[in-house]
């Protein structure tokens, strides 16, 4: 959503504007000195740029100012704005890119670390918890992999919830994921199109294994493990591939709200808080987002720093303009600045969430300044059978034991390329897991190898895993020396912990439009530069050691605040625990091992290294068609997992260096979010507006159907019982022609126009001339768009000298309106007009039919209704039924009729009042369809209807209303163009099928033969309007016909189903041709 | 027949709902008041505001009527809406529409002022208490912090899926007008209150 700034009412959201299309194209000084070529010219060619291009747009939904824009085509960018008759300002610079992260001295100071700190957690005191059988141990019966002490869950808030059938216990703070780890259950899924067996792979989103099916308390299919919260009475089911959506409608409320800050943060893990200490009480109004139910991040699952998490999360709770969203995934970065939230509100609830708050609820969230502290993913590696279930990424597993006090296996095996995995086997083995080995491909061991040792764990460094056996459950790991054959040794594993680098989860920055770039050192993609005001903070932006993730977040929350005006806090930062020297990561991606076992790489979609390389085979250079190719990435974990690796596959495939193949685009959103919640509350009846007249509650008691007209209400017809559409509408158009029928007309569209030059400007707008109108008369009017094509019509009541009512067709009122205000503000800023909608003010029914005179004179007593006294198009003030009027002689069905306008505060009074007048003759209401039927027996057309923006008024058969003596009007030109002169232009005409009760569907094509010939088939045009008729005792049609009325009384065949129906071309106006039925 | 409709009382837009909208006001127990005000005097009042005009029918309504764009000015009973450079909305009790016609009318003379009676074109509704501002910004794209639309800002912008023009009163208890086309008032009556179900 772009943020316009209305040079009057400031940035607004684009929604509130109407585009315009291309800045200073005048209006051609005389249009009738121009060639056809020059005209056509003007009328259809626009310029079409890469780069800044000067548009016009309105601020419609505001000040209905028009003004210019200069846009960058290629960025959406709004570069500056000025207002109409105003030059373009000469220099407007796009918004240069600014790197994600500014380097500053003080961070890198601060990024040293402090001295000592907690002590590492390392092997001494580890509690064994292995009793040799995989049961047993601190968790009691019910959950035999649960740690006695370790987690965070609540113990003393168990949770029954079903998996697949059965009954387990787990704890309220749980996921389903650690929860079922508990029980020692972590297959929890068949891949997509293999079948193999799946184990729970990951700690949160980007979970690629372990999607399954919600069935109670409401269905929701496609759902990672990791994410779902427990709670009781909670059923789920593990999943094929794909899920089921629920085939009842949802019972939740899903709403929206929209938010605005001076800084938001996403990610309350070490850099968000960081972030959020430096710009709390300064003033900033703050948000913190965070996907968990607790602030923290890794940090929870590290167990590092929590007494610092403890304390600054009262201390945000406390701060005033500061918003902590808990439990929300920022999963959309958009232009300007607008970002979209999903806030997770009673899902942990289940049965217990209250009906009458939201399930779920989308934070619009438009921000000045953002800080991405998003964290980092922790990438797979592509050795052989790697999907068995069993198989973990190293952090993840180290989360279980930290976060939920969970033992994801007994007996592990390590495989990392990297150094984050040995502090993961460090805490696995404090907790009781054994370690049996750490395989690391890195030829040399480093502090944290030494450390392990230390510790009791063998280090195989230069060695790779080449294999794994297992069926439900891993069961044994093969490991060689790296990139040798020879030199196997199989362990016996229930869990292979691997960790091959880590991912910056930069995906919201990549859809912020900021640019990526290759790190070496990381061997992934770290954010460069962005034109939105963000910054990057932390592992997002490639930072690993703890004390820099810290300072990085830190001076980002103090940039943004100062940059916001605000003096920023030095918040205190605590000591990260001292870690081993560092080791570089070494860069693998493809791991050689036994031939013709698989290497998943997309293990949601089951697409291996061998589906990549029939890819490159195939001639395939870019990840983008190698995507494509192979499904990788395109599941709904959108390869959190799988990317970078798909990549670094691609790239050794190819023999290419990964930083020129670069990764995917990231799109939003970054994790599924159900259309429920997109929806909101714009659903049902409040989908669409509903637009009704002040006797829309009449209209419904009295039985009316309804019919749709924009978003109006309009009444279609009033059955009575016993009748049908037809029968209803028979009888509808009878009372009309023989009696006195009335219709609420309120819709119309009515525009005040006022100013010493109204009727100049009429007479520009319309076709024909409106400056002749005397005070008191109506003239009927046709409104064209500079093609010469009908846009509107309606009637121009002349109030006074300088004063006009114009009404317009019910749905293009704003149209008209927008349309004036272009005109009068761009090209004419020199005729004092003004124009004001007043579509409300005014009620209107129609009176119909040749009684209708005898009611109103009952109702109008001061009112002289003789047709000498009150002509044709002509209109009087008067009181009908004590209440104010404005009575217009028009008539849109060839009868004697009446519009009788008041206000809309006492329509229901006048309506009654008519209903009880006219009863003696049978007064009888109407609706749209009859409306239809009246006016087509007369051959009115319908704009929109029988129109659809290639008709002219000649083509109408209407020349009459196109004035042939103003100098100029909107749409003259056109009409001295050789494409609107051409004979075999399609004229209105009526048809009349051979058999009276043959009905010809509205769309039916009109050819010139009794057969028809091989195709292409010739048309000569198509049936707009089709009715049957009471007053002709006969079906009929309105047609637009190549030709059409040099052609009347020709036959003429519609094709209809098989049959080739026979029909006379006529004129348009069937009924009362000489107009003898108009003054009653 | 005309004896009995002059005594015929007038049908506010939002008459068929006043008993829900006073429904929740009463179960949300002050956090939110809904309710319409029904048939007040809009006018809509156009002329040039760097003009003598500006100065005439400032002077006959004894208000500066205000040029900054999105204030409202009060005087008396008389508040002044800026809708555009070149209009304004003026809101008066009910029943006021002739005699601010007649007033404006006159004190402009051969300028070129438009004044057009809109009163029936929107009705009003009041939205007020604690939880207002979070009522309305569940469809309000606006940043309706005090800091931003404090008392005396007014706005046309859309709520929900329709146009208003939104009014800050000038106290801070006085809540919000919500200004909307009467047709759409049924419609935003019902996304008010399917809105409001949380602070109920």
């Amino acid at each position: 959503m772009l943020l316009i700034p209305c040079p009057w009412c400031g940035p607004r959201d684009e929604s509130e504007f109407h585009y315009g299309g291309q800045a200073h194209v005048p209006y051609p000084q005389d249009p009738a000195a121009l060639s056809d070529e020059d005209w056509a010219r003007y009328l259809f060619f626009r310029d079409n740029p890469k780069g800044p291009f000067p548009e016009r747009w309105t601020h419609a939904a505001g000040c209905r100012r028009w003004f210019n824009a200069v846009r960058d085509t290629s960025t959406n960018e709004i570069l500056t704005v000025y207002r109409a008759g105003e030059e373009r300002p000469v220099t407007v610079e796009p918004r240069p890119a600014h790197p994600a992260r500014p380097a500053f001295e003080d961070e890198a100071v601060q990024a040293e670390g402090g001295p000592g700190g907690a002590a590492p957690s390392g092997v001494e005191g580890a509690e064994s918890l292995v009793d040799g059988k995989g049961r047993g141990g601190g968790g009691g019966t019910t959950q035999p992999f649960r740690h006695p002490t370790r987690g965070r869950v609540n113990r003393d808030a168990p949770v029954t919830f079903t998996f697949d059938g059965t009954a387990y216990q787990g704890y309220q703070g749980d996921t389903l994921a650690s929860a079922l780890l508990a029980n020692g259950v972590i297959a929890a899924a068949t891949s997509i199109k293999l079948g193999r067996p799946r184990g729970i792979f990951s700690a949160g989103v980007e979970e690629p294994n372990a999607v399954i099916q919600i069935e109670e308390p409401f269905p929701e299919p496609m759902l990672p493990a990791t994410t779902v919260e427990l709670h009781d009475g909670l059923v789920a089911t593990s999943l094929p591939g794909q899920g089921r959506l629920a085939t009842r409608p949802d019972p939740a409320r899903y709403d929206a709200v929209h938010a605005h800050c001076d800084l938001l943060i996403v990610g309350a893990g070490p850099a968000g808080l960081a972030a959020a200490a430096a710009a709390a009480r300064t003033g900033a109004r703050v948000i913190l987002a965070d996907d968990q139910p607790e602030l923290g991040g890794s940090l929870l699952g590290t167990s590092e720093l929590l007494d610092w998490v403890s304390e600054l999360s009262d201390q945000l709770e406390a701060a005033p303009d500061i918003r902590v969203l808990r439990r929300t995934t920022v999963f959309g970065y958009y232009d300007d600045n607008h970002l979209l939230a999903v806030e997770r509100r009673t899902n942990h609830l289940g049965e217990a969430a209250p009906a009458h708050v939201s399930r779920e609820r989308v934070h619009r969230i438009r921000a000045r300044r953002v800080v991405l502290a998003t964290g980092a993913h922790e990438r797979s590696l592509a050795f052989a059978d790697n999907d068995r279930p069993g198989v973990m990424l190293a952090a993840s597993a180290r989360a279980y034991v930290n976060k939920y006090g969970v033992l994801p296996g007994r007996h592990a095996i390590v495989f990392t390329t990297n150094d984050s995995a040995y502090a993961s086997a460090l805490d696995l083995a404090a907790a009781g897991v054994g370690i049996t080995a750490i395989v690391d491909t890195r030829p040399e061991p480093g502090e944290w190898a030494q450390r392990a040792t230390a510790a009791g764990i063998e280090v195989l460094t230069g060695h790779a895993v080449t294999g794994t056996e297992g069926g439900a459950r891993l069961t044994a790991v093969t490991v060689a020396p790296y990139g040798e054959t020879s030199g196997q040794r199989e362990f016996a594993a229930d869990l292979l912990l691997v960790s091959g680098g880590w991912n910056p989860v930069a995906h919201l920055f990549s859809q912020a439009g900021g640019k990526l770039r290759h790190d070496e050192t990381l061997g992934s993609f770290v954010p460069d530069g962005c034109r939105q005001a963000v910054e990057v903070a932390g592992g997002a932006n490639g930072a690993l050691d703890l004390a820099a993730v810290l300072a990085q977040g830190a001076a980002a929350g103090a940039r943004a605040v100062e940059a916001e005006g605000c003096t920023p806090e030095s918040p205190r930062l605590p000591n990260a625990p001292e870690q081993p020297r560092p080791t570089p990561p070494m860069h693998v991606y493809v791991v050689p091992g036994a031939p013709g076992a698989p290497r998943f790489v997309d293990l949601q979609r089951d697409v291996t290294v061998d589906d990549l390389a029939r890819a490159t085979g195939a001639g395939m250079r870019s990840v983008e068609h190698t995507k494509r190719y192979t499904t990788a990435g395109t599941a709904n974990d959108q390869g959190k997992t799988s990317g970078v690796l798909a990549s670094g596959v691609v790239s050794e495939l190819l023999g290419v260096d990964i930083s020129a193949l670069g990764t995917t685009t990231f799109r939003p959103p970054y994790t599924p979010v159900s259309f429920a919640t997109l929806a909101g509350r714009d659903r049902g009846a409040l989908h669409d507006p509903i637009r009704t007249t002040a006797l829309h509650g009449w209209h419904v008691a009295h039985g009316a159907l309804f019919e749709n007209v924009g978003q109006w209400k309009r009444p279609w017809y009033y059955p009575q019982p016993g009748e049908d559409m037809e029968a209803a509408v028979l009888r509808e158009c009878a009372a009309a022609r023989e009696g006195v029928a009335f219709m609420d007309a309120s819709t119309l569209g009515k525009i005040d126009v006022q100013g010493p030059d109204a009727a100049v400007f009429l007479d520009r707008l319309y076709t024909n001339m409106m400056s002749t109108l005397k005070v008191g008369m109506i003239r009927y009017g046709v409104m064209c768009r500079l093609d010469g094509m009908v846009f509107d019509d309606g009637t121009v009541i002349r109030l006074a000298q300088d004063r006009f009512l114009v009404t317009t067709t019910t749905g293009n009122a704003a149209a008209v309106l927008d349309w004036m205000e272009e005109w009068l503000q761009t090209e004419w800023p020199e005729l004092k007009v003004h124009c004001t909608s007043v579509t409300e003010q005014w009620a209107t029914v129609a009176l119909v039919g040749p009684k209708s005179r005898a009611v109103l004179g009952s109702l109008a007593p001061r009112l002289a209704v003789t047709h000498a006294d009150f002509p044709f198009m002509a209109w009087r003030e008067t009181t009908v039924a004590g209440i104010d009027a404005r009575v217009c002689r028009i008539s849109f069905s060839g009868e004697l009729a009446y519009e009788i306008n008041v206000s809309p505060w006492e329509a229901l009074a006048l309506w009654e009042a008519l209903y009880e007048a006219g009863a003696p003759y049978g007064i009888t209401p109407y609706g749209t369809e009859t409306m239809h039927v009246l006016r087509a027996e007369k051959g009115y057309p319908i704009i929109g209807q029988d129109t659809d923006g290639t008709v002219t008024p000649h083509d109408l058969g209407m020349s009459w209303a196109v004035s042939k003596k103003k100098p100029d009007f909107i749409g003259k030109r056109s009409y001295a163009r050789a494409d609107t002169v051409r004979p075999d232009r399609k004229h209105l005409v009526g048809l009349l099928p051979e058999d009276p009760e043959t009905f010809l569907p509205e769309g039916t094509h009109l050819v010139a033969d009794s057969v028809l010939p091989a195709p292409p088939v010739p048309m000569l045009g198509h049936v707009t309007s089709s009715y049957r008729s009471a007053a002709l005792g006969r079906t009929f049609a309105l047609a637009l016909i190549k030709g059409g009325r040099d052609r009347v009384g020709e036959r003429l065949y519609a094709p209809v189903g098989d049959r080739l129906v026979p029909v006379t071309v006529a004129s348009p106006v069937l009924y009362d041709p000489e107009g003898a039925r108009r003054d009653g | 027949m005309a004896d009995t409709a002059l005594t015929a009382p007038l049908r506010s837009p939002l008459a068929h709902a006043a008993d829900r909208l006073a429904a929740a006001t009463r179960t949300s127990k002050g956090a939110v008041r809904l309710a319409e005000l029904p048939f007040l005097t809009h006018i809509d009042l156009r002329l040039d505001g760097k003009g003598p005009a500006a100065d005439a029918v400032g002077l006959a309504l004894d208000m500066q009527l205000p040029l900054e764009p999105n204030t409202a000015v009060r005087a008396g009973d008389v508040t002044a809406l800026w809708l555009g450079p070149d209009e304004w909305l003026l809101v008066a009790p009910s029943g006021r529409g002739r005699d601010l016609d007649s007033r404006i009318r006159e004190a402009a003379g051969d300028e070129h002022v438009s004044v057009t009676d809109v009163s029936a074109q929107r009705t009003t509704l009041l939205v007020a208490g604690p939880r207002a501002r979070d009522l309305l910004s569940h469809g309000c794209s606006l940043d309706l912090h005090p800091r931003a639309f404090g008392a005396g800002r007014c706005a046309q912008t859309t709520l929900g899926r329709t146009q208003i023009v939104l009014v800050a009163r000038d106290e801070p208890r006085a809540g919000f007008w919500v200004l909307v086309r009467s047709s759409f008032a049924g419609y935003l009556a019902d996304w008010l209150l399917d809105a409001a179900a949380e602070y109920v």
